[in-house]
């Protein structure tokens, strides 16, 4: 199982180790690792609530985990996003790929991060002392992910 | 003939509703097409409007407008995703 979509907290620490347990060809883990901040656009955050997509969400993230393994030689990558409300210093999403080498193991996070941030369906809804609102997507997320359709980097 | 609908975050307040199962009429057979003759139903609905910014999945993968929609289908519409 490379991809959970759940509402309770994960262990980081323990996420790393499993991706290269029993395997001594890994040389190399990236991981990213998503916290909810206290501020967002200027405004204090209490909390945020995600909500998503459930069927499609997974389905989405094993698509990317799936185009991310055909650009490169992957021994393995987890994926973790939560739901529901979160409060600031909480993990959202964590990323781990293991490879052989650290060039592949970076770009692999980085592709799999920009493409979630782009067609995963999760949305934030923030709550600031002016109410809840909605977080916008971000156009740079649209560019960030559009470079690796470009021929990578 | 019917599919069934769903909306997600900002769109799903907009409009008042979560899910529904719509009898497709004639003449729509696409997503975009099924978009456009949901955004006729009345004021809240013009929140699925030509220049709102809003995405759309068929059978949980993101769909483009020209996609087709058949019986059976589950299409959903949200604005741009902002997860991660």
């Amino acid at each position: 199982m490379t991809v959970s979509v759940q509402a309770e907290d994960f262990d980081v620490a323990a996420e790393i180790a499993a991706l290269s347990a029993g395997r001594n060809e890994v040389g190399a883990i990236a991981t990213f690792l998503g916290l909810v901040r206290d501020v967002s656009g200027g405004s204090n955050v209490a909390a945020m609530t995600l909500e998503h997509y459930p069927g499609m969400t997974e389905k989405s993230l094993e698509e990317i985990i799936e185009q991310a393994c055909a650009r490169w030689s992957l021994y393995g990558v987890r994926v973790i996003h939560r739901f529901g409300r979160l409060e600031p210093g909480d993990r959202i999403v964590f990323v781990g790929v293991a490879g052989a080498h650290r060039g592949e193991a970076f770009a692999a996070c980085e592709f799999i991060m920009d493409y979630l941030k782009t067609r995963a369906p999760f949305w934030k809804l923030e709550e600031t002392p002016e109410g809840a609102r909605w977080v916008d997507a971000r156009d740079s997320d649209d560019s960030a992910a559009a470079r690796w359709e470009q021929g990578g980097r | 003939m019917t599919v069934k609908i769903l909306y997600f975050a900002s769109l799903k307040e907009a409009l008042g509703c979560t899910e529904e199962s719509f009898v497709l009429p004639s003449g729509v057979s696409t997503v975009g097409e099924l978009r456009a003759f949901l955004a006729e139903r009345g004021e809240k609905w013009k929140a699925l409007g030509e220049g709102r910014n809003v995405r759309a999945a068929r059978n949980q993968r993101m769909a483009a407008p020209a996609d087709p929609v058949l019986p059976g289908d589950e299409i959903a519409f949200f604005p741009p995703v902002t997860g991660g």
